[in-house]
């Protein structure tokens, strides 16, 4: 038993784990208040890292600027998004709904392939090739930035909903459409907010995927991903959504570590997540975290 | 579903339950039904072999389409995993022949029923299931067949893909599109008189009533577990025979071809043909097999005032199916069929369209 690589491939897990956390605490969001599933979360991701990598290295921004930059992009696209598909969409059937968020998701990742190309491009180095040893193991400074930016990103979460103003009219909203607009929110705005918060929130994880590996297309692979996170923590609790993220990150690399060490069966790490999910689904359909449907007829 | 008024000749009544039931429900339909099945019958002899394997594309596509609008259309469950159970279907037929050396024309149907089982398989979680975690369940067996495709070596080849023998008919090998033409059509006729006839039995009531409100349906004694595995098993009939049917078509299966974007694809046919109406997949087929082509055209044009436009053809016709999703959905979400519809009524109606 190799207790280093393990040890490497469960940290791997963990820093990898967090960023599908925080896709799945998007995705979580759009539906919990807005009871949309969205298909197109993986293009989001995507959208983000290529439009901050344009703006490096077409528009000659330095980083930072070409961050700012893309965020307002991501949200002023969100906002979008919301009000031309999804606002015609409210009070259709489910099937509809995810179809649209599909249907979207094939529309961005034909024009990204189009207009940005199918290779993979490299950031120009931002934060420096160096790693940082921590308890004996190398961890590379960009997945250490990853991993700090991650945790930005949920404490800033937490604060909003926990105390800011717009954040208790999204949690009103979530838990009652009609009671939140009595007593006067506009569930509209409300509405085009988490979209706006998702999209913005899943740019900065792809501009993160984007610096430790490289801009493609294939990023958008996170978007599948986050059905067995989302899955696994219970499809209305953010909570829910990081920790499922951690656990499937944790479990594809153990998966990893048990097919190269003992099994040798190729590609286990990338279907594991699914059985989980079917078992999941199975034993406890609402989650670790989630809240049980109870229906009364 | 919208239901629309079925505007009938004057003097039409029907004054028994059967009567009403019948699948012409005009003689003036069964006249078009005759006429179209000579047309099809006859076509082979005129039309060249781009449009008819064009044609060949269309009718296996449009199988697995009535398959799944069993499914989606009449029993309300989602399934994002119908490619998968198309390849099975393909690999079936092919592993069929190649070892029990059974007539091609055998192992379809047989590969049709071999699908059923895995698909009834994959139904087992989805029973408990609905909207939304049924769709992520039925992505999840995507992917997990998706695997054993690549994984199971005897049974597809691996990465090399499988053989799949040309079907023959008494001797008469089934190798050009207009003998091959008619195989299919043999097999869509089949099927859509075997999906028409379903709607009308009880199974197909009990199907459209867990799809109306599967607590009603309970109530009223429906089996919910048994009519959900049920409507999976028999969507995954229909995909299994579509498969078989478009692996012996190209002789040659791989697994990359039964991706989750095929997937897709089914859905959108039964969404833009028309959810819950036995000829909307078919329209919706034929919708989604041309509007690629459609597009190239236009591009073609297009790229004469902008040049930029030439290179980037592929991506315009993979852009067009997601917009046409998403189009369908915003402005006529009960499909082309709806359209339809709604001419033959204004058309029966004219001049007094009330």
């Amino acid at each position: 038993m190799n207790f280093e690589l393990l040890f490497q491939l469960l940290i791997n897990g963990l820093i990898v784990g967090m960023l599908y956390g925080v896709v799945a605490m998007c995705f979580v969001l759009i539906y919990k208040s807005t009871q949309v599933v969205n298909f197109a979360q993986g293009e989001f991701v995507v959208l983000g890292a290529w439009v901050c990598w344009a703006s490096v290295m077409y528009m000659g921004l330095p980083f930072i600027p070409a961050f700012l930059f893309s965020l307002a992009f991501m949200t002023l696209f969100g906002i979008l998004v919301q009000v031309v598909v999804l606002r015609p969409l409210i009070g259709e059937p489910v099937i509809s709904v995810i179809m649209a968020t599909i249907g979207l998701s094939i529309f961005m990742q034909a024009l990204m392939n189009w207009v940005f190309g199918n290779n993979a491009e490299r950031f120009p180095n931002v934060f420096g090739e160096g790693t940082v040893s921590i308890a004996g193991l190398n961890v590379e400074t960009a997945y250490l930035v990853s991993l700090v930016l991650s945790v930005i990103v949920m404490a800033v979460f937490f604060w909003f909903f926990k105390k800011s103003r717009w954040g208790l009219a999204m949690r009103a909203t979530a838990f009652n459409q009609q009671i939140a607009q009595s007593l006067g929110i506009s569930v509209r705005q409300v509405f085009a907010l988490a979209w706006a918060i998702s999209a913005l929130v899943s740019g900065i994880a792809g501009i993160v995927l984007g610096l430790v590996n490289a801009v493609s297309n294939s990023l958008a692979f996170i978007g599948i991903k986050v059905f067995p996170a989302v899955i696994v923590g219970g499809l209305d609790s953010i909570v829910g959504g990081v920790v499922g993220g951690i656990i499937i990150g944790v479990l594809e690399n153990l998966a990893e570590f048990v097919d190269g060490q003992y099994l040798q069966v190729g590609n286990l790490f990338k279907v594991a997540p699914f059985y989980v999910l079917i078992v999941i689904l199975m034993i406890r359909p609402y989650g670790l975290f989630g809240t049980k449907d109870i229906e009364r007829v | 579903m919208a239901h629309l008024p079925y505007p009938r000749p004057a003097g039409d009544f029907r004054v028994t339950y059967e009567s009403d039931m019948t699948v012409f429900k005009t003689v003036a339909a069964h006249r078009w039904a005759i006429a179209l099945a000579v047309i099809a019958l006859a076509l082979p002899q005129f039309a060249d072999d781009a449009i008819l394997s064009q044609m060949i594309m269309i009718g296996i596509f449009s199988i697995a389409a009535l398959g799944l609008n069993v499914l989606v259309g009449y029993t309300g469950q989602i399934s994002l995993g119908h490619a998968a159970f198309f390849g099975f279907g393909a690999f079936a037929s092919a592993w069929l022949f190649s070892v029990t050396a059974l007539p091609v024309l055998i192992t379809i149907p047989l590969a049709g029923v071999m699908t059923t089982a895995v698909g009834m398989i994959f139904g087992i979680p989805a029973a408990r299931l609905k909207g939304l975690y049924l769709a992520i369940a039925t992505l999840a067996s995507q992917f997990i067949l998706e695997d054993f495709f690549a994984r199971a070596d005897w049974f597809t080849g691996g990465p090399y893909g499988a053989l799949a023998e040309t079907p023959s008919f008494f001797g008469i090998l089934l190798d050009t599109d207009s003998t091959y033409f008619y195989l299919v059509l043999f097999w869509l006729v089949v099927s859509y008189l075997a999906v028409a006839n379903l709607v009308r039995t009880r199974d197909g009531r009990a199907f459209i009533a867990v799809r109306d409100h599967y607590l009603s349906a309970e109530i009223m004694g429906i089996n919910l577990t048994r009519y959900r595995v049920l409507s999976f098993g028999i969507s995954s009939f229909f995909a299994g025979i579509g498969g078989a049917l478009y692996g012996h078509y190209l002789g040659f299966v791989t697994g990359e071809a039964f991706n989750i974007l095929l997937s897709i694809q089914f859905l959108a046919i039964i969404i833009i043909g028309g959810l819950g109406s036995i000829t909307g997949p078919i329209l919706g087929t034929v919708f989604i097999l041309l509007l690629p082509q459609a597009m190239e055209f236009l591009a073609g044009g297009l790229a004469q005032v902008f040049p930029g436009i030439g290179h980037g053809v592929a991506y315009i016709k993979e852009m067009s199916i997601g917009a046409a999703i998403m189009l369908f959905l915003i402005f006529e979400p009960d499909g082309l069929i709806h359209r339809w519809r709604l001419m033959r009524a204004s058309w029966k109606l004219f001049p007094f369209s009330h």
